[in-house]
């Protein structure tokens, strides 16, 4: 059967890896390339690398960042950063990424989803939504440029949107768990679970392999992605890239076969 | 020696790396030079079938290419977009397949999947091997393999079938005819399983 899926998400900023609490403080955890080399010995079910400077400061990808990466990869990528255009996207995947990851561009020109999926397949566009609760409406919302700007824009309706468009998964990234480890926004993964038939991923707050199964047994098979869960150790956040072992993931299984959804 | 064929399309550079580490000889082909002689042919792919089939056939190799596979019945392995190629034709495009296998490529029919099933299918699932093929040795039912795909290959012929995998009933994920077999998971994106694929696949 189709397995949850477990993913390390990775942040790149000035060629390094660093980790942010919601979308800020960054804090250096290695490099990129050792790190892909750590999670192969791993045997991770697949990997995001979001380079967070490239939007924000309006840089093209790093092409050769991106090439080292997906040559050292034994699993599969999903690069995002920086990525405006179709040209773009056919480049990287061209370079050998499984998938590329759209969002600030996305959303502002949702018709890049369905001129994205028209060349490179929809399994391989992969619509990233950064969210944040915006407490006075009670009510969630899109940001774009790492947390920066507002959209207006509800979740679930841009979900809806984008499938039809032809993205081929959703990142439900929450901003305000972000680095925190206190657990997934599991309300924000049910809304927009519930929305779309897409694959979706849902990153942002995971602190431990419970956090991982509470997300499984409520959704079945989904993606369980996590940051700070994969590249700290400890009380003290010391640097130590870790990873579920495949007896640990196999026990999850089950949990996804039961879920109710 | 094993070539792979560049098409800018696909892994290449990660297939090449896993042969790299086994120690087995393999280079990758940009022109029909460079691939004539090929004594195996790995034929990757990702993307869209029209975007991967026309790349192909602007890429000066198709000539070669056809004369090895057919002509010369030198093993081929397609890997995913690279096995949907070797069929007819696709549902998602319009372009004329390579035709090296009687096959046509269908989108999943939604109707057929449950609600927990999504499209695409994204992500690890089993490969049942349906026969001693050598290309499963030492994986045999354990296997594991990365898929990412929303059309699936169809052989007219179920002998061409070496494995089958369940995402809303079974489909081909893995095929045979002759020297031309397919796959449509991403072996080079399969840890150990995929690296004793491609091993396999060097070794037969």
């Amino acid at each position: 059967m189709l397995r949850p899926r477990i993913t390390p998400c990775l942040l790149v900023k000035n060629g390094g890896l660093v980790k942010t609490t919601n979308f800020g403080n960054p804090k250096y955890v290695g490099d990129p390339i050792n790190a892909v080399k750590i999670f192969n010995e791993k045997e991770v079910d697949e990997i995001i690398v979001v380079d967070i400077d490239a939007s924000v400061q309006h840089k093209n990808p790093d092409y050769a960042l991106i090439q080292n990466l997906a040559a050292e990869c034994r699993m599969p990528l999903c690069y995002g950063g920086g990525v405006k255009t179709v040209e773009q996207i056919e480049k990287i995947i061209g370079l050998g990424v499984e998938k590329v990851a759209i969002s600030s561009a996305a959303i502002g020109d949702p018709d890049l989803i369905a001129t994205a999926a028209a060349v490179v397949g929809s399994q391989s566009v992969v619509v990233v939504l950064d969210v944040k609760k915006v407490e006075s409406r009670e009510r969630y919302e899109i940001y774009v440029h790492n947390g920066a700007q507002g959209t207006g824009l509800h979740p679930v309706e841009f979900a809806r949107k984008a499938e039809l468009l032809g993205a081929g998964e959703l990142v439900i990234n929450s901003i305000d768990c972000d680095g925190l480890m206190t657990g997934y926004d599991l309300q924000l993964a049910g809304e927009v679970r519930a929305a779309t038939n897409l694959p979706i991923t849902v990153l942002g707050g995971a602190g431990s392999l419970q956090d991982l199964a509470t997300l499984i047994e409520r959704f079945g098979t989904i993606g369980a992605a996590a940051g700070s869960l994969f590249v700290f150790k400890g009380r003290f956040r010391a640097v130590l890239i870790n990873y579920p072992s495949r007896s640990e993931k196999d026990a999850l299984v089950p949990r996804a076969r039961q879920a109710v959804i | 020696m094993i070539s792979i064929v560049d098409y800018g399309v696909g892994n290449i550079q990660a297939i090449a790396n896993i042969y790299k580490r086994l120690n087995i000889p393999a280079r990758i082909a940009r022109t029909a030079e460079e691939l004539a002689g090929a004594e195996r042919i790995i034929l990757p792919g990702v993307g869209a079938f029209d975007w991967a089939m026309s790349r192909l056939n602007r890429s000066g190799m198709r000539g070669v290419l056809d004369d090895l596979a057919l002509s010369q019945s030198r093993p081929v392995l397609g890997i995913c977009v690279g096995m949907q190629m070797l069929a007819n034709r696709s549902d998602e495009g319009s372009l004329e397949g390579l035709g090296w296998m009687d096959a046509e490529v269908k989108k999943f029919d939604r109707a057929a999947l449950s609600e927990r099933e999504h499209l695409p299918h994204m992500g690890w699932n089993d490969v049942e091997p349906r026969s001693q093929e050598s290309l499963f040795r030492d994986i045999g039912a354990t296997g594991r393999f990365y898929f990412l795909h929303s059309y699936y290959f169809a052989p007219k012929n179920q002998n061409m079938i070496l494995g089958v995998t369940d995402y809303g009933g079974l489909f081909a994920s893995c095929v045979r005819a002759g020297n031309i077999y397919g796959v449509q998971f991403h072996p080079e994106k399969s840890h150990q399983w995929g690296t004793k694929l491609l091993k396999n696949f060097a070794e037969m």
